[in-house]
């Protein structure tokens, strides 16, 4: 067990709260460098998008496991970022400026759609989220002079301050690493300063946040911008990884799969974002491994995928509410803690009683 | 000379249900001031009026001389008015200390590019905060629980995390409401040694509304009583528990006098 003896204001604010955290992290900055050394391809692939998707699920965790706005509308603001990129890139416009744009216009369209997020809360936000997906990817079927309508929007090529990313995997896949880690490093300082905070109140209870002097608006659409910001900025590298969108890519799926991935790697912790997008890249591929192994008349049925998924989804939601990380909280603790870890160490009273809150 | 705290003939109705009518009381600087009456009087409601959570229907609220109304309900913990709520309204997916530093919330000095890069300013502003929350641990005897979640404490010990939490917004007027509430005789006691060190320590102007009246003799400068929406007395403590028309409100009328 872990005990950090607390001397001083500083190690509040650590990014490792503990020397023991040191070289583990080492060791998994040294194995996710080598990765590329002795991946294949297809698999360092994989890991490219892994760190696509995570930058995406961080995204999603600033909004929905954070602030407690539950979005279903996600795959719009990864389509706003990378037909962006796209339409920018292919008129010569240099990569790195595209991705701001990118950036910068989903953080509007995340205000945009912010906006209402103010008036309506719980499942009506979910809706209104929900349909504002719809409209854009309607709008991305539609005008075809920019998006290229349902024959989608091409990229030939990803060319990254001079340097031919596309040209080799390893490329890619470092690139995409370097910009995780970059976002994460910004997730964690939002988290531990005062603006992280208040979006922990406003989850937790808005009249209380609101009689702080939180400005539930204002935050809100921070939380939005922000969230969307991030998610347009993980379309921009989507659009180059996959070379090639067209509006079926950014449907209610793709929304429920990335809400599916905050909620299976654990609400409200950055580690979860990351369990969340390995889980959501690794699983169909572990289901595909496993058809092979499996009997012809389950292997070959057309909706495997969508069941498993469905199954572990409940599976969560019923058993490990905090998802992968806080699984792996209680595994840690029991392994620290042996053999005094309880069943009960990590059950909280329920608390029934709540004031009215802001209608 | 205008009055510290004033609520000026205030009035708010939901639908027919009048809650609060013409109430008007002054509070002086440095007065522990009580709110007190039977269940449904509209106490808290009088509470949520002065923290803006509902606009009155009638009636002006004044701090400090500025008038309140009409003002955006976040800035009210910036003119200097903290509160507490009365079943508890902690972020209770956070430790005791981060909700502490959420109430430093108005204290912040960095802006959002200063946070996300986490410069120099942001880590001074982050040590300086915990300064300031570390005094009211201190203060109120938190610490031990410093690093605990909120959800996993007990009721008394969330009562007083949720006066800590007020007292980090370093607030001029304190608004209470029932601070016994749930408590045992021990936990009152700490409560009430509490409620006079911060208006005579910290200075701080304490409104608050309370039904233990033990609690509320002892500490209370003076003591409004109302029932209904009304007001029915106004005064020193013992001055309105002898008040007929408190007594009336309480305990009902006394039978009259049967004719032999």
């Amino acid at each position: 067990m872990r005990f950090v003896f607390k001397t001083d204001y500083q190690q509040d604010i650590k990014l490792f709260k503990h020397p023991g955290y040191y070289p583990w992290y080492a060791a998994l900055a040294i194995l996710l460098l080598l990765a590329p050394l002795v991946l294949p391809t297809y698999y360092l692939s994989q890991m490219t998008l892994i760190c696509i998707y995570a930058i995406i699920a961080v995204g999603m965790m600033i909004l929905t496991g954070f602030t407690g706005q539950v979005s279903l509308g996600h795959a719009a603001f990864l389509a706003v970022g990378a037909y962006t990129q796209g339409w920018l890139y292919n008129k010569g416009v240099p990569s790195v400026v595209a991705m701001g744009a990118a950036v910068a216009l989903s953080a509007a369209v995340g205000v945009i759609i912010g906006v209402p997020a103010l008036r309506v809360k719980g499942i009506y936000l979910t809706i209104a989220t929900f349909s504002f997906a719809f409209i854009v990817e309607e709008v991305l079927a539609r005008w075809e002079s920019v998006t290229g309508g349902n024959s989608g929007l091409k990229v030939e090529d990803f060319y990254f301050f001079g340097i031919d990313i596309a040209a080799s995997e390893q490329r890619f896949y470092l690139l995409a690493l370097a910009f995780l880690v970059g976002v994460m490093l910004l997730a964690i300082n939002l988290m531990r300063s005062p603006m992280g905070r208040a979006f922990v109140a406003i989850r937790d209870s808005e009249v209380s946040a609101q009689s702080m002097g939180i400005h539930l608006a204002r935050y809100k659409t921070y939380a939005f911008a922000i969230s969307a910001a991030l998610t347009g900025f993980a379309g921009a590298l989507y659009m180059h990884k996959i070379k090639f969108v067209s509006p079926e890519q950014f449907g209610i799926l793709a929304s429920i799969e990335f809400l599916m991935m905050v909620v299976i790697g654990g609400l409200g912790s950055l580690h979860g974002a990351i369990y969340g997008a390995i889980f959501m890249i690794a699983l169909p591929q572990a289901i595909s491994i496993a058809k092979d192994y499996l009997p012809a008349y389950i292997g070959q049925q057309t909706g495997l995928q969508p069941t498993v998924f469905g199954l572990i989804l409940i599976g969560f939601i019923l058993f490990e509410p905090l998802g992968i990380y806080g699984r792996w909280m209680k595994i840690k603790a029991y392994f620290e803690l042996f053999p005094f870890y309880r069943n009960a160490m990590f059950k909280r009273q329920k608390t029934y009683m709540k004031s009215d809150r802001l209608k | 000379m205008t009055a510290f705290f004033k609520a000026d003939d205030i009035s708010i109705s939901f639908g027919g249900v009048k809650a609060v009518q013409n109430i008007s009381f002054e509070v002086g600087k440095g007065e522990v001031f009580t709110i007190i009456g039977p269940n449904g009087a509209g106490k808290t409601t009088i509470f949520n009026l002065i923290s803006l959570i509902y606009p009155p229907t009638t009636g002006r609220i004044f701090f400090e001389g500025t008038d309140l109304t009409g003002l955006a309900p976040h800035l009210v913990a910036a003119m200097g008015i903290a509160r507490t709520f009365q079943n508890i309204e902690l972020f209770e997916h956070a430790t005791v200390l981060q909700n502490l530093l959420i109430g430093r919330h108005n204290h912040r000095k960095t802006n959002f590019w200063q946070e996300v890069l986490f410069t120099a300013a942001a880590r001074a502003g982050e040590v300086a905060h915990r300064e300031a929350a570390e005094e009211v641990i201190d203060f109120l005897d938190l610490q031990r629980y410093r690093d605990s979640y909120v959800a996993g404490l007990p009721y008394g010990v969330r009562k007083v995390v949720e006066l800590a939490r007020a007292l980090c917004t370093k607030p001029k007027l304190l608004l209470l409401d029932e601070p016994s509430s749930g408590l045992n005789t021990e936990e009152t006691d700490d409560m009430a040694f509490w409620i006079d060190d911060i208006k005579n320590d910290l200075g701080i102007t304490v409104l608050m509304v309370e039904h233990d009246m033990a609690l509320v003799s002892r500490v209370s400068d003076r003591v409004l009583a109302m029932n209904q929406g009304q007001m029915l007395a106004l005064g020193t403590s013992k001055e309105v528990q002898s008040h007929p028309a408190v007594v009336e409100a309480y305990l009902g009328k006394e039978p009259e006098k049967q004719a032999a």
